[in-house]
């Protein structure tokens, strides 16, 4: 067991860098000299590194064990290694640190995937993907639209990314940064010059009406890697979706609801999937899909859109990095084992769907939410007692003063004119208090008169003053007549 | 597990709930965040802030909140908009925002699937995303649509085609230490009384929706308490 664990991390070096081959041949002979006391310390350390992934007290601990062990144990040569490490460690606690212990911050080995989850909303064409704790929506919609003139048969693919700003505080709201751009060409370069959907199917008409597969985007959260998610949701969404079925019939295109006749799915010719992969310290170090904080850090990025058959869609690197012709090889071939994975995990997801829509079970994102989680709680189907409630509302209703009447007709200061406000009663009670004011500071000082004078207004006749200063609300009679 | 009470009482209304859910601080990025699912109606909500704002939209005795509404497909209407500030207006009412003079809420709001009553989860959502962001708030408060369809029947909670099928819709957000009406939304046509009947079930109604915020919150701080 020990010497598996040795022989693993010795491979694990002399593939990783050259640097940490030393460390490699001292495990060689680690596992040829071992006993039983390096069974357990290594047992204590991998469940440490497991627990804990980063830096902890605890893992310190564990390292002055090690270093314990090793010097009552072995040779100088070996005690000397783990001094060093051990001064590393303590000294420095940065992300180099933790590839030395080959270990990143959360715990994962270098070529380790986050955990990929994989769940379709309620209608079709809906998926979120979960990639540790990044987290994307894909929702695919259709339209009929003209085709473009140079191809008049194809269909056309739409893709649109959001980078919200629910996914971090950094994007800002319909505004295109770089990283925008980036994604949403290499998603472009990805699905749809890599023709993985067959356009042809999408015509209707020839030159005049063709299905438009929109697909959208959503960043939710952005803890790295946003482009292995959005590659994953997209293609999955795609493949859930069913576009309507159309008939017909001399000039007249029928598109039948779901209802009348079955929706029916893309066609799709193989799955194109994104695996990044970032370089540290001009390439000594490679990480796969790096998280937030490792992408902060890494000198470049290489992205890789394969598929199932290890066919190769695109290959993008960035960060202006050099590379050596090795490097991207192991990449493809580390991107050929990650996207046969992806993809069954896609299929999978995909026929539990199925299934579950079969059965008429429930799906989507309702279903989805986590039962066990002390932050999720879900609430059957309630019903809210009502009593007396009628009569209530009508003792409200009757109970609330009626508002002061006001004007039956409106005022028509000649034909053609309409008007708002002047010469009416104002029923605001705010400007009723000013009037009575004024009405007070005048000669009448009892609110009685006030009311009957009022009312006197009300029913006289008065003629129709308007008094305006500004030039716009002047009113232009064109055919003044007596009304 | 799943039972549907359909209860008609006497007087004729149809008021039940669907089943509701929360999901509280599922966001690693935002301050807070929540999501909020009514039937097939759900929400995802995120709030950043207390945070730096920008000088032209500081506000020198209060904090400035921005109230975000993405939707699913395209971009955002003129619908949005309206919607957007009706949320804020109820979350101006509610939240302490003086406490935090010159810095910025956002508060974004992501339609997840719309099986109607969008309105009042997005209030729901927002209200459990404040909480979560732990920001001071005067008292909590939740959102009920009502549809009073054809035949004068009240529905709470309506699902999308009982929205279409609907004479008028009244959206009203009601706080939780009063039960009095932050805000109202309608559309459509109805009498004075069908609103005051409306309100009445939406305020009782509410008791229920905070019942269950108190719970959530309960079983969420259970391990700590």
């Amino acid at each position: 067991m020990c010497q598996w664990w040795w022989m693993l991390n010795f491979y694990v070096c002399i593939v990783d860098s050259p640097f940490l081959w030393v460390y490699g041949v001292i495990c060689i002979q680690l596992c040829v000299c071992d006993g039983l006391l390096h069974f357990y310390v290594c047992m204590v350390d991998a469940l440490c590194l497991c627990v804990y992934g980063g830096c902890s007290i605890s893992m310190c601990v564990c390292w002055m064990l090690h270093l314990y062990v090793f010097i009552v144990d072995c040779s100088i040569s070996v005690c000397l290694w783990w001094m060093l490490y051990f001064y590393l460690f303590m000294v420095d606690h940065s992300i180099y640190v933790c590839f030395l212990c080959l270990q990143r911050l959360d715990g994962r080995q270098t070529y380790d995937y986050r955990k990929i989850k994989i769940t379709f909303g309620t209608d079709y064409g809906c998926c979120f993907v979960d990639l540790g704790k990044t987290r994307v929506m894909a929702q695919v919609s259709c339209e009929l639209v003209t085709p473009k003139e140079s191809r008049p048969n194809e269909g056309i693919m739409f893709f649109n990314l959001e980078l919200s700003p629910m996914a971090s505080p950094a994007f800002e709201l319909g505004r295109s940064s770089e990283l925008l751009v980036k994604l949403n060409r290499q998603l472009e370069r990805c699905l749809r010059n890599s023709r993985c959907i067959d356009t042809e199917s999408l015509c209707v008409v020839s030159g005049e009406k063709v299905w438009q597969i929109r697909v959208d985007v959503h960043m939710l959260n952005h803890d790295g890697n946003l482009m292995d998610a959005t590659s994953i949701a997209a293609i999955a969404a795609l493949s859930h979706f069913k576009r309507p079925d159309v008939g017909i019939q001399g000039d007249v295109v029928t598109v039948y609801s779901a209802q009348e006749r079955d929706p029916i799915a893309l066609s799709i010719y193989h799955m194109p999937i994104c695996v990044s992969f970032s370089f540290f310290q001009q390439g000594t170090y490679l990480l796969v899909d790096p998280c937030e904080r490792e992408e902060r850090v890494m000198d470049g990025l290489l992205m890789i859109a394969m598929n199932k058959h290890r066919e190769i869609c695109s290959i993008q690197s960035s960060g202006g990095i050099m590379l050596l012709k090795e490097q991207v090889l192991r990449c493809s071939k580390i991107a050929s084992v990650k996207v046969s994975e992806i993809t069954d995990l896609i299929a999978k997801a995909l026929e539990n769907d199925k299934k579950a829509r079969k059965e008429g079970r429930k799906c989507g994102f309702a279903e989805s939410m986590p039962q066990e989680r002390i932050t999720a709680l879900k609430n059957l189907e309630t019903t809210v007692e009502m009593t007396d409630l009628t009569k209530q509302a009508s003792d409200i209703v009757e109970g609330v003063e009626t508002p002061a009447e006001m004007a039956l007709s409106p005022v028509v200061p000649a034909p053609g004119v309409g008007q708002v406000g002047a010469g009416l009663q104002n029923a605001w009670g705010l400007e009723d208090e000013e009037d009575e004011e004024e009405e007070v500071d005048g000669d009448e000082p009892e609110v009685t008169i006030v009311a009957e004078k009022r009312g006197n207004k009300k029913k006289g006749e008065r003629p129709v003053v308007i008094i305006s200063d500004s030039e716009e609300e002047e009113v232009v009679i064109l055919n003044p007549e007596s009304s | 597990l799943r039972t549907t009470m359909e209860v008609c009482s006497s007087d004729g209304f149809n008021v039940t709930l669907r089943e509701f859910g929360c999901e509280q601080c599922l966001l690693s990025r935002p301050d807070g965040s929540s999501s909020f699912i009514q039937g097939d109606t759900s929400v995802l909500a995120a709030v950043y802030g207390p945070a730096e704002v920008k000088v032209s939209k500081e506000i020198y005795d209060r904090a400035t909140l921005e109230v975000v509404i993405q939707t699913k497909v395209g971009l955002p209407s003129v619908k949005e908009r309206s919607q957007e500030q009706c949320v804020r207006e109820t979350c101006e009412a509610s939240l302490l925002s003086s406490l935090h003079p010159r810095s910025s809420l956002t508060l974004i709001l992501q339609v997840l699937h719309n099986d109607g009553s969008l309105l009042s989860c997005f209030l729901n959502a927002a209200c459990m995303a404040f909480m979560d962001a732990g920001l001071p708030m005067s008292c909590l408060f939740c959102g009920v649509t009502c549809a009073i369809a054809s035949d004068g029947q009240v529905i709470t909670d309506p699902t999308a085609t009982q929205e279409k099928e609907s004479r008028a819709l009244l959206t009203f957000a009601i706080d939780s230490t009063e039960q009095k009406v932050l805000m109202s939304s309608t559309k459509g046509s109805f009498s004075v009384h069908e609103l005051q009947e409306c309100i009445a079930i939406s305020q009782m109604a509410s008791e229920k929706i905070f019942q269950f915020y108190r719970e959530s919150v309960q079983r969420r701080y259970s391990k700590t308490l």
